[in-house]
């Protein structure tokens, strides 16, 4: 019997949309708001999907302090109170939250092993959101 | 094909336990979980159907009948209970909100007439969920 598991997490990054080899009008009229020189940031929700049969021992599709476990170490510690335009991840690139996105799935993808994983969402505002399914 | 998405609200109290494992193993899998003077969770019920809209109606399902089955099936049998001591398929099963989620959909299914069941979807605060999709 397989069943989705879909566990949130939070945590709050900032970050400037702008592209070093377009005017400053151009990355403007590009990003608007978003390519304000000094960034801003957002409270992030990542929502994380994985599936698999559940365990009859244990009831579960993976151990939740397994997924908190991985999250809160390659997650939240990685991004959460950080410029992610500073990251050495997004040297080069514009840390929109569509690559965000990719770049958390591929974590997860890499990394935990515990169960499938289906999706990655992310809220970037209540009005916002993102997925990539790999 | 359209999906129609009905929301009901359940408060209940679980522990998790498996008598085959040590006390120790125990506490180790299920660590805060596995208290067993239980604990509890405003539970969110979301059952998702799909059907086609019928002509005259202008209904997938008639939203009264869909709510009194999720009442009568899930909600009275689980609203301010224990999973563990009063709903029997968690005398065996441990009432995680995965097993929830197969629960509702096996007591739902059989009552689905005009609808098919597509996902139930069972929240245990607004940060964890399990969706089940039946036997695909
Ligand atoms: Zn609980």
């Amino acid at each position: 019997m397989k069943v989705h598991l879909t566990r949130r997490y939070h945590f709050a990054a900032s970050h400037r949309l702008h592209l070093t080899d377009c005017s400053d009008d151009e990355n403007r009229a590009i990003y608007g708001k978003c390519n304000n020189p000094h960034g801003h940031g957002h409270n992030y929700s990542v929502e994380v999907t994985v599936s698999g049969p559940v365990d009859a021992a244990t009831g579960m599709v993976c151990n939740l302090a397994d997924l908190d476990g991985f999250s809160n170490k390659e997650i939240i510690e990685r991004f959460d109170h950080t410029n992610l335009s500073m990251m050495p991840l997004f040297e080069g690139k514009v840390p929109t939250t569509e690559r965000l996105c990719v770049e958390i799935y591929d974590i997860y993808n890499k990394g935990f092993k515990h169960a499938h994983l289906e999706k990655v969402r992310i809220e970037e505002t209540a009005k916002n959101s993102f997925e990539y399914t790999g | 094909m359209i999906y129609l998405t009905r929301k009901a609200e359940f408060a209940a109290s679980h522990y998790y336990h498996n008598p085959a494992f040590t006390p120790e193993e125990n506490q180790r899998v299920f660590g805060k979980c596995a208290n067993m003077n239980g604990h509890g969770h405003n539970y969110v019920l979301e059952v998702t159907v799909k059907g086609e809209v019928n002509d005259r109606t202008g209904f997938v399902v008639d939203l009264k009948e869909l709510k009194d089955i999720m009442n009568r099936e899930v909600v009275d049998a689980m609203d301010h209970r224990h999973l563990n001591k009063e709903v029997p398929e968690f005398a065996k099963a441990i009432p995680t909100t995965e097993n929830i989620a197969i629960v509702a959909w096996k007591r739902l299914a059989p009552h689905m007439k005009v609808a098919k069941l597509h996902r139930v979807r069972v929240y245990e605060n607004a940060d964890l969920f399990a969706d089940y999709y039946g036997e695909e």
